[in-house]
């Protein structure tokens, strides 16, 4: 390489600024570098000379440092790219349309106004010849990615639509060319030309191109939105003093400070201030998030009122954000199994379609009217010109383009087509309920006193006795005494009972916290307070039976509040056929408590988390498309084993690995709208494809003038050429159509 | 006529053979540093040659404008990429077990395969 190249390393652990001097002079030292200047404001550091990244690492490296490159390029930067490579297409294709049609209109006028293009005199020939040749010249300027696309892909052995539409033209001109220079050779009636078509067709399918190319681009307007949330630049604080950076130079552990209005660079934890957040765009939840020190925040979301300083805890491609365009952009371009059939077609479409052209103009030629030939080579391009490969091939990926957009715009990562597919057929549906259906964050709702005096002291007790234990239910009482401004004392003698309770002694008195049979196995008398206890799981709560000195001193009720939502959600999809199963590891009471209030008919109770796959399974016998909905993180097998995966996140952990579909806010809303838009998305693949396949299969037999012995009908190449190029245009629109699908509620 | 129709039946043969039966030489290259160029609505080479049990990488250089070239699928892998025009792109593929795997547009109008097969 003769010119010299500028490479941009960052550098980390630099913290003083005699680190400067000798990060360049080891820079400086490596043969080949020309130059190399720090900035230690930003930590980075330019080098000039052709030396590969790898050594100017090594050298940091070996002074003490570590560096890496600045990641190639952003993913807007990308996008601007792309833009800029479609626009400079379309301007190309819309010349190549001018050149076309200015020659090919007027003759269409000629043709369709004085009628028969013949060649008799030779004042025509010679017409017809420097018409030739200008129609030569539309080949060459406006067709010639068609010519020459068709030859490459010919020497490699393989068709494409370039070799149909090169065939077709080609056919067209070269017969007419002929006609032109030896009129012998042909019959008197066949002595048209066909230059008309040859230009037209070459402009239409330009035009189509265009077009579709201008459609194409509204089909990424999701993912664009993603890539518009990333800020583009973060405000550090180095060395006390605040600086503005791009967001790729941000390191690990930064310290960033955010205003309100702002954009949150990358993902973080808040060490400083507190604020609202609005995480509308990537989760969908129209509520800000109230954000206090130790909070997490995402890159992307806007910072509404205060000010905060956060320390950056993932940065560049490791943001949920960067993760998010990931998994989207991936899925956009997968395929659903329903695209099989296409493939196949379209892998074998072309060279069926020559040998179609071929067998129509024999048939013509030994069976047709006079003149056979014109009828041959009219029948030939026009088949050759309709068959159009592209709208079967583009039928799927633009559906699946749009629909995966439109499911990342309501929160809703959807992993590949496949699951897209398999999530529109689900006829069962698993929820899991705690976290699930509820908001998964119990609290203590009932304290019902046997032989105890007052509800403080019991919770005072039982809070000390559990405080050292890490069930969630534990949990629950510790967080409603400290509420209460009760402060525990400490315990002796901790033992958990698995699956029963726990014991301890705490200031003296022997405590027992668990369930009914924990107390019947200690003989405790239950007796007077079953009835209490039978009507709290009645109400969804969870009851716990807590004995101070071998004597039953109450029952403390716990329950995990609903969501809001859950209701109305399940009705949803109850509303769409499926079958709506909840799972839980509650006893019986508090499972049919809970499904009651949702309205839900059908549970299983008291599943240990191990069992839960055993239950998708169970429902999978009975022929069911089984959706399991979970939390992702111990329902991860049962997650695996159903047909689609949901893993109902909070917030933004994104990119839960054992789900199908990833749902970035609470709601089981989301769910609902997974599903309709994978069923919306599948409806309008099937729509393109229908229309791809119609068209080709009555376009064709049609086109080889399969109807002319009934009613005389035979189609122009112009009209096909037009009717090919339009075609995709339909597929691409189509699926825009998409776009305008609405999730019924939020 | 009858010479008019044998051509016909010959072209149609011709096509058959060239576009399926024929198979083509395999392109086999240095799995370190294979790159395929998009162009002209084909990928040159379009028959590649890896070990298998090995990561790889491929490199994609689209000199096309055409947005059909614009994205390469390897629908087996379930990799997906989109081409940057003039640039070269670096696909890694990870460890496969030998066969036939294909790549190609989102339209499979342009076509590749990746043979994979164990070391001799
Ligand atoms: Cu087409």
């Amino acid at each position: 390489m003769d010119h010299e190249q500028r490479v941009e390393l960052i550098i980390e652990g630099a913290g003083c600024a005699s680190c400067v001097g000798k990060i360049e002079g080891a820079l400086k030292g490596v043969s080949g570098v020309v130059g190399a200047e720090m900035n230690f404001a930003e930590r980075t550091v330019s080098v000039d000379g052709s030396v590969p990244i790898d050594d100017l690492i090594k050298a940091v490296e070996s002074v003490g440092y570590n560096a890496k490159g600045t990641e190639g390029v952003s993913e807007d930067d990308l996008m601007d790219e792309k833009e800029a490579t479609d626009l400079a297409y379309y301007k190309r294709l819309m010349r190549e349309v001018t050149i076309a049609l200015t020659l090919g209109i007027p003759l269409m006028a000629y043709s369709l106004i004085v009628g028969e293009m013949t060649v008799t005199t030779t004042t025509e020939r010679i017409v017809w010849l420097i018409i030739g040749l200008l129609t030569a010249g539309v080949m060459y300027f406006s067709g010639k990615h068609f010519y020459v696309g068709a030859w490459k892909s010919f020497l490699n052995h393989s068709a494409n639509m370039d070799t149909l539409i090169a065939l077709g033209t080609g056919t067209a001109w070269i017969y007419s060319m002929v006609v032109v220079f030896f009129p012998t050779v042909v019959p008197d009636m066949a002595r048209h030309v066909y230059f008309e078509a040859t230009a037209m067709i070459i402009g239409l399918i330009d035009l189509g191109l265009a077009l579709e190319l201008k459609a194409r681009g509204r089909t990424s307007q999701a993912i664009k939105r993603l890539i518009g949330l990333q800020a583009k630049t973060a405000r550090v604080i180095r060395d006390d003093k605040e600086i503005d950076i791009p967001i790729e130079k941000v390191l690990l552990n930064d310290h960033v400070r955010v205003r309100p209005g702002e954009k949150i660079p990358v993902d973080g934890i808040v060490v400083e201030g507190h604020t609202a957040i609005d995480e509308s765009m990537l989760t969908g939840e129209p509520m800000p998030v109230e954000k206090k020190e130790s909070d997490e925040v995402v890159a992307g979301t806007l910072n509404k009122t205060g000010s905060v300083v956060f320390k950056a805890t993932r940065v560049g491609k490791d943001t949920a954000l960067a993760q998010i365009i990931n998994m989207v952009k991936r899925a956009q371009n997968s395929k659903p199994p329903i695209s099989r059939l296409a493939d196949i077609i379209s892998a074998y479409f072309v060279p069926v379609v020559m040998i179609i052209a071929v067998v129509s103009a024999l048939v013509w030629l030994n069976f047709g009217p006079e003149p056979a030939v014109a009828f041959a080579i009219v029948s030939a391009t026009t088949v050759l010109i309709i068959a159009c490969p592209c709208a079967l091939g583009l039928a799927t990926p633009m559906s699946v383009m749009v629909g995966v957009g439109k499911a990342a715009e309501a929160g809703v990562l959807i992993r590949n087509g496949e699951a897209l597919q398999t999530a529109s057929k689900i006829t069962a549906m698993i929820l899991d309920k705690t976290g699930t259906i509820t908001l998964g964050a119990p609290k203590v709702t009932n304290i019902h006193l046997v032989n105890a005096k007052d509800e403080d002291g019991v919770l005072h007790l039982a809070a000390s006795l559990e405080a050292g234990s890490e069930h969630p239910l534990a949990m629950s009482i510790v967080e409603s005494a400290q509420d209460r401004g009760l402060s525990p004392s400490g315990v002796e003698k901790f033992k958990a009972i698995a699956g029963h309770g726990v014991e301890g002694v705490v200031e003296g008195k022997e405590l027992l916290f668990g369930n009914e049979k924990l107390m019947r196995d200690r003989r405790i008398n239950v007796n007077g307070a079953i009835d209490a206890a039978q009507q709290m799981a009645a109400e969804a709560q969870t009851p716990m039976y807590f004995a101070v000195g071998g004597q039953l001193a109450a029952i403390i009720a716990v329950s995990d509040p609903i969501k809001e939502d859950s209701i109305e959600a399940i009705r949803r999809l109850q509303k769409n056929g499926i079958r709506v199963v909840m799972l839980t590891g509650d006893n019986r009471a508090t499972a049919k408590a809970v499904a009651n209030k949702v309205g839900i008919t059908e549970f299983f109770a008291e599943v240990l988390p191990e069992e839960k796959s055993n239950k998708v399974a169970e429902l999978q016998m009975q022929g069911e498309i089984v959706g399991m909905t979970g939390d992702g993180i111990n329902d991860a097998p049962a997650l695996a084993l159903a047909n689609v995966g949901f893993a109902i996140g909070t917030g933004t952990d994104v990119a839960i690995e054992s789900a199908d579909i990833t749902l970035m806010r609470g709601s089981l809303h989301g769910l609902a709208d997974a599903i309709a838009v994978s069923k919306a998305t599948l409806r309008n693949i099937k729509q393109n494809l229908f229309g791809a396949f119609i068209y080709n299969v009555a376009g064709v037999p049609f086109a080889a003038g399969v109807l002319y012995p009934f009613f005389g009908l035979l189609l122009s190449p112009v009209i096909a050429g037009a009717a090919m190029a339009f075609s995709s245009v339909t597929v691409v629109t189509n699926a825009n159509r998409l776009r305008l699908f609405k999730a019924q509620e939020h | 006529m009858l010479i008019i129709n044998i051509l016909g039946i010959l072209l149609i043969a011709g096509i058959v053979w060239w576009f399926w039966l024929y198979k083509p030489a395999d392109v086999s290259e240095n799995s370190s540093d294979l790159l395929v160029t998009v162009k002209n609505g084909v990928y040159q080479p379009a028959r590649l040659k890896i070990p298998a049990g090995e990561a790889a990488s491929i490199k994609f250089l689209r000199e096309e404008a055409s947005p059909c070239a614009g994205t390469v699928v390897f629908s087996d892998l379930d990799i997906s990429e989109e081409l940057p025009l003039n640039k070269q792109k670096t696909i890694n593929l990870p460890a496969l077990t030998p066969g036939t795997y294909s790549f190609t547009c989102q339209m499979q109008m342009y076509r590749g395969e990746l043979i994979v097969s164990d070391k001799p």
